[in-house]
């Protein structure tokens, strides 16, 4: 079998990093977001970035790091609220934003794993969103034509992985990062504990090693809480 | 007394059924979840991938691997489920959800939804909404019925970019209830708040209204 394991983030992402290149990155707000693999793109100074992520990091975390070094020309996302530099740089021109609904970014995403150029959704109909798109009707309703997004690379955050690439995802840091596995020309996963073949379950596989060409352990693991809500224990002394 | 935030959140759980799926938007419709009448069964869907979504965590058990879409910390119940963002959508999208409860900074009678732009302001983005309202079967908006500066924000058209053309049900305001009616572009008002009249709302709302026939 291919070796897929890789000793550190810089290693995996030795020779897969140019100018001008398309990049996948999973996360959604800050969970879920491949933490130790973005400063290593950073550190390796390549621009005019396509990012294609449902969000674009937060102060000095995540994706945020690659616009704060001018990397990223182009941002394809759904929410980039609550960003003051990535404002700065759209307002100022410096930054190319297309705004997807996130449910159309994921099918688009999804599509491009899957072979499947374009769709129709019934979401953004009658809204810019379908602005010089073709709209056809099925069954009666008007639905609008999208089409696939594939990356040159996507990087990706899981929980475990196995020698083969196999990936399971703990909780809501699932979300883009499946989907995203599926449609880079190469992918690269970190994840927080690699463990020996055998040991996931294969009925409880998220994403099946195929999809996975090289994986590596996480180094950083901020795991940034945006917004820290709680309740207070029935009968506790206040 | 027009409509309390709570209240007004109170006025909307009564349009939950036993059995629902539910996609809560981020505000006053956040607040639904705290008047799900007891022994009725909502599940609640978040969709950065989870369905049943559980209270708020105590302290000690704050997961960062565990939000919802508005990237609070919550908690699972025993019986929740996780999926990834395309296998969200397609619950979404595919028909599945039986109501959405959202914010909206303008609506108008003919069901059209603005809610996630104001131009040469920033552009923060729509996430999710135009999924919701395009995708989920029944689209019921809660919002303050004028905006700050007092301006109607039911109207005859939206004047914002749209989220959605021709998808609201039911509008709950602080001053009432308001069925839309898409076809005929009419609003009916069907419950008034405690306090006002009949005459403020519509002089509060820019477009025409009719009044529910009392049976």
């Amino acid at each position: 079998m291919t070796e897929k394991i890789f000793a550190t983030p810089g290693a995996a992402l030795e020779g897969l990093l140019f100018d001008g290149m398309t990049i996948m990155s999973g996360g959604f707000g800050l969970s879920g977001n491949p933490e130790s693999l973005i400063p290593e793109i950073r550190q390796a100074g390549v621009s005019g970035l396509t990012v294609i992520s449902n969000n674009a990091g937060a102060d000095g975390f995540g994706l945020w790091m690659l616009l704060e070094s001018r990397q990223i020309r182009k941002m394809i996302s759904s929410y980039v609220g609550e960003n003051k530099l990535f404002e700065q740089q759209y307002l100022s021109g410096e930054l190319e934003l297309e705004l997807n609904p996130q449910g159309t970014l994921a099918e688009r995403i999804r599509a491009g794993g899957a072979g499947i150029p374009a769709f129709y959704t019934k979401t953004g109909v009658g809204t810019v969103v379908a602005e010089g798109k073709p709209v056809e009707t099925f069954d009666g309703e008007a639905y609008v034509r999208e089409t696939w997004l594939r990356a040159d690379l996507s990087i990706v955050k899981a929980w475990r992985a196995d020698p083969a690439g196999n990936l399971v995802f703990r909780k809501t840091a699932r979300n883009f990062n499946p989907n995203m596995a599926t449609a880079g020309k190469v992918t690269v996963a970190e994840v927080e504990e690699i463990v020996p073949a055998g040991t996931l379950d294969p009925d409880g596989i998220h994403t099946p090693g195929i999809y996975v060409d090289r994986v590596v352990r996480s180094t950083i693991n901020e795991k940034r809480i945006e917004k820290r809500t709680t309740r207070a224990r029935e009968g506790a002394a206040v | 007394m027009a409509w309390t935030r709570d209240e007004m959140a109170a006025r909307a759980a009564r349009e939950l059924k036993d059995g629902f799926y539910v996609n809560l938007g981020i505000g006053i419709p956040t607040l639904v979840a705290n008047h799900i009448p007891v022994g009725m069964q909502v599940t609640l869907q978040s969709e950065n991938g989870m369905l049943g979504i559980g209270p708020f965590p105590y302290d000690d058990e704050v997961d960062p691997d565990l939000i919802n879409a508005g990237k609070q910390t919550i908690s699972e119940l025993s019986t929740s489920s996780y999926f990834s963002s395309a296998d969200s959508f397609a619950m979404i999208r595919g028909g599945h959800i039986d109501l959405t409860i959202l914010g909206a900074m303008e609506i108008a009678a003919n069901g059209d939804i603005a809610n996630w732009t104001v131009p040469g302001k920033m552009v923060k983005g729509m996430g999710g909404a135009m999924d919701l309202v395009a995708g989920v079967k029944r689209v019921v908006v809660v919002m303050e019925h004028v905006s700050k500066q007092g301006d109607p924000k039911i109207l005859g058209r939206c004047t914002l970019p749209l989220t959605g053309a021709g998808v609201v049900d039911l509008v709950i305001t602080d001053l009432g209830v308001l069925a839309v009616d898409r076809e005929r572009e009419v609003l009916t008002l069907l419950e008034l708040a405690p306090g006002t009249s009949v005459e403020e709302v519509c002089d509060r709302t820019g477009a025409r209204i009719v009044l529910a026939e009392v049976g």
